[in-house]
């Protein structure tokens, strides 16, 4: 079964970053929020596999409880 | 344009349990003539059970309602005669249109599936569906089978008593008193039974109220036949909205309406009229058949079981309408209810038999209740995150069908399967997974017609490419065989042996699966029967 992967995986990781950031400028908050939906939406379904999608959304509600 | 609605349709007529000194007892007491308490009453019949039906009305329900009948709903009337008319005279849709603000964002076409004598669903106003029922019961009490239903009978007290129940019914010409072995409460969402009983009925309201109007155009203008809805229109901002064919150029408009309103306001033509035209354009001329507002709950009762009442449709569970759950869930209530309250009756099967009946409709409930309720949240954002993946859903899915399966404005009932109830027996490997144990037949062509037409009523052994007696009699309950062969049948052959070479299968009298074997062994039918009948 696979695992979602929480060690780096993305080949030249300051260059993706960049472009995030790069996608958002200009951007009203209401329009940000609304692009980050879209992108969760588009890669959840990229990555398909509902097990990695459950750990996905485990491991992102545990980065941000991390210190309580 | 003929209202059948507003004609009576079985007026109060005098019965002889009035004139009597103590109250006549009868075996089953149905309170409510609507799709569910007609379909059980009707069963019951059939299986040879004497049914007093009492309605407090005398006429069909008022206005369209429940439009919307899936492919189950229609094979169990198909099993208590009544499908044909239906099928012949609603509408068979397939295509449907999804708007967000001023686009189309997609359409589908609902491909259903071939190898079913029914449709996978049809339009048709609630109205007629009762009609149907209700000549059909007629037609049984003119063979001189025990049913009498009892118009303008209206139950103002319910009694419980060690072994049954004690109602006291008023007429046009005063009260009376009547016993029931067993009372099945199909009263609708209001229940005056479970009222009466003081009974719980929890769950979740959505705060929301909906405009439904049934309109005839001017000349007759015919709707599209498809269903249409809109999420967050200009001619209804922040709302949704949807069309829908009935059949008799009916069309029925469906507006989202927010909270705080006031519902006695909204329902003047006055206000509904220029609301129709902002969606139908200025210019439309039409007539107004029937408006509602109507503000929905998902809940259920904790039991549907009390003693020797016995609650079914909405008067045990109520859903939100998107998806079409409500009169479906019911009438598949009934189907559960009407063979084990038979054999029970017959003395064939114990009491502790119905708590299956409530166990299988309860996870029904259940799942339909989780179904509407995840459509409401897709149609009525409750938070304003929700609402930011609502539509990021709808604007991706204008351009990729990535997302277009996460639209969800009704997912269209189906019957559930009975997956863990302790009715059921053994599984068989390599038989396919949509026929397994608790699972209602699948349909399929058969020579000379339909598996399904050849099932229930009773309990029978289905056998493909395996032999086994014509008939047993086990312990009282008799078994009929019939026997299939899946030479040439590549549906029979999909749908009851997937990869398996011959299968015996144990049926419900309500067509349920109880268990399947790959050859007949008597002691393993034996053991399954008395198991499916709770001994």
């Amino acid at each position: 079964m696979a695992e979602l992967i929480v060690n780096p995986n993305i080949p030249d990781p300051d260059d993706f970053y960049a472009e995030l950031l790069a996608a958002h400028e200009g951007r009203a908050k209401a329009e940000s929020d609304a692009f980050n939906a879209r992108l969760i939406l588009l890669l959840a379904n990229h990555v398909g596999d509902r097990t990695v999608l459950t750990q996905a959304l485990e491991a992102a509600a545990r980065s941000r409880n991390v210190d309580e | 344009m003929s209202r059948i609605f507003e004609t009576p349709l079985y007026p109060y007529r005098r019965s002889k349990d009035q004139d009597t000194v103590r109250a006549v007892r009868h075996p089953v007491v149905v309170v409510g003539a609507g799709p569910v308490g007609l379909a059980l009453a009707i069963d019951l019949t059939t299986q040879g059970v004497p049914v007093v039906v009492l309605d407090d009305n005398d006429k069909v329900s008022f206005g369209s309602r429940a439009i919307c009948f899936a492919k189950r709903t229609l094979e169990i009337m198909d099993r208590l005669g009544c499908a044909d008319s239906m099928v012949e005279r609603g509408v068979q849709w397939s295509l449907g249109k999804v708007y967000f603000d001023e686009r189309q964002v997609f359409e589908f076409n609902l491909l259903a599936e071939g190898g079913h004598k029914r449709p996978a669903f049809i339009n048709l106003q609630q109205y007629y569906l009762e009609h149907e029922l209700v000549a059909r019961l007629r037609a049984l009490a003119e063979e001189g089978m025990a049913i009498d239903l009892r118009g303008n009978n209206k139950v103002t007290a319910v009694r419980r008593t060690a072994d049954g129940v004690q109602l006291t019914v008023d007429t046009p010409q005063g009260p009376y008193e009547i016993e029931a072995d067993w009372l099945a409460a199909c009263d609708g969402a209001s229940s005056p039974v479970r009222r009466a009983l003081g009974l719980d009925f929890v769950g979740r309201v959505f705060e929301d109220n909906f405009l439904i109007a049934d309109i005839v155009m001017e000349g007759g203008a015919e709707s599209p036949v498809e269903r249409r809805f809109w999420f967050d229109p200009p001619f209804n901002r922040g709302q949704s909205a949807l069309l829908h064919k009935q059949p008799d150029n009916v069309w029925r408009v469906d507006l989202q309406l927010g909270w705080n309103i006031d519902k006695a306001e909204e329902s003047k033509p006055e206000r509904v009229i220029p609301r129709l035209k902002a969606f139908l354009g200025e210019d439309a001329r039409f007539e107004l058949e029937w408006v509602s507002i109507y503000t929905f709950q998902c809940r259920r009762m904790e039991k549907f079981k009390h003693d020797r009442v016995i609650f079914a449709g909405d008067s045990a569970h109520q859903v939100s309408p998107f998806g079409a759950r409500g009169a479906n869930s019911g009438i598949q209530d009934a189907d559960n209810l009407a063979w084990k309250l038979a054999l029970v009756l017959q003395g064939k099967a114990p009491e502790s038999l119905l708590d299956s009946y409530d166990l299988e409709r309860r996870q029904a409930a259940d799942e339909n209740i989780l179904h509407s309720s995840r459509s409401t949240d897709f149609i009525t954002p409750k938070s304003e995150t929700s609402r930011l993946f609502r539509d990021a859903v709808l604007d991706l899915s204008e351009h990729f069908p990535a997302t277009r399966p996460m639209v969800n404005s009704g997912r269209l009932s189906l019957p559930s399967v009975y997956d863990g109830s302790p009715l059921n027996g053994p599984d068989c490997e390599g038989m396919p997974s949509r026929t397994r144990p608790g699972a209602p037949a699948c349909d399929a062509p058969v020579s000379g017609g339909w598996l399904l037409d050849r099932l229930g009523g009773r309990f029978q052994l289905l056998t493909i490419e395996c032999d086994a007696p014509e008939h047993l009699e086990i312990e009282g309950i008799g078994v009929e065989r019939l026997a299939m062969s899946a030479t040439g049948q590549e549906e029979l052959r999909t749908r009851w042996l997937g990869s398996a070479e011959s299968a015996v299968y144990l049926l419900r009298p309500d067509q349920h699966v109880v268990g399947r074997w790959r050859s007949f062994d008597r002691e393993a039918v034996r053991s399954a029967v008395l198991r499916a009948v709770g001994r």
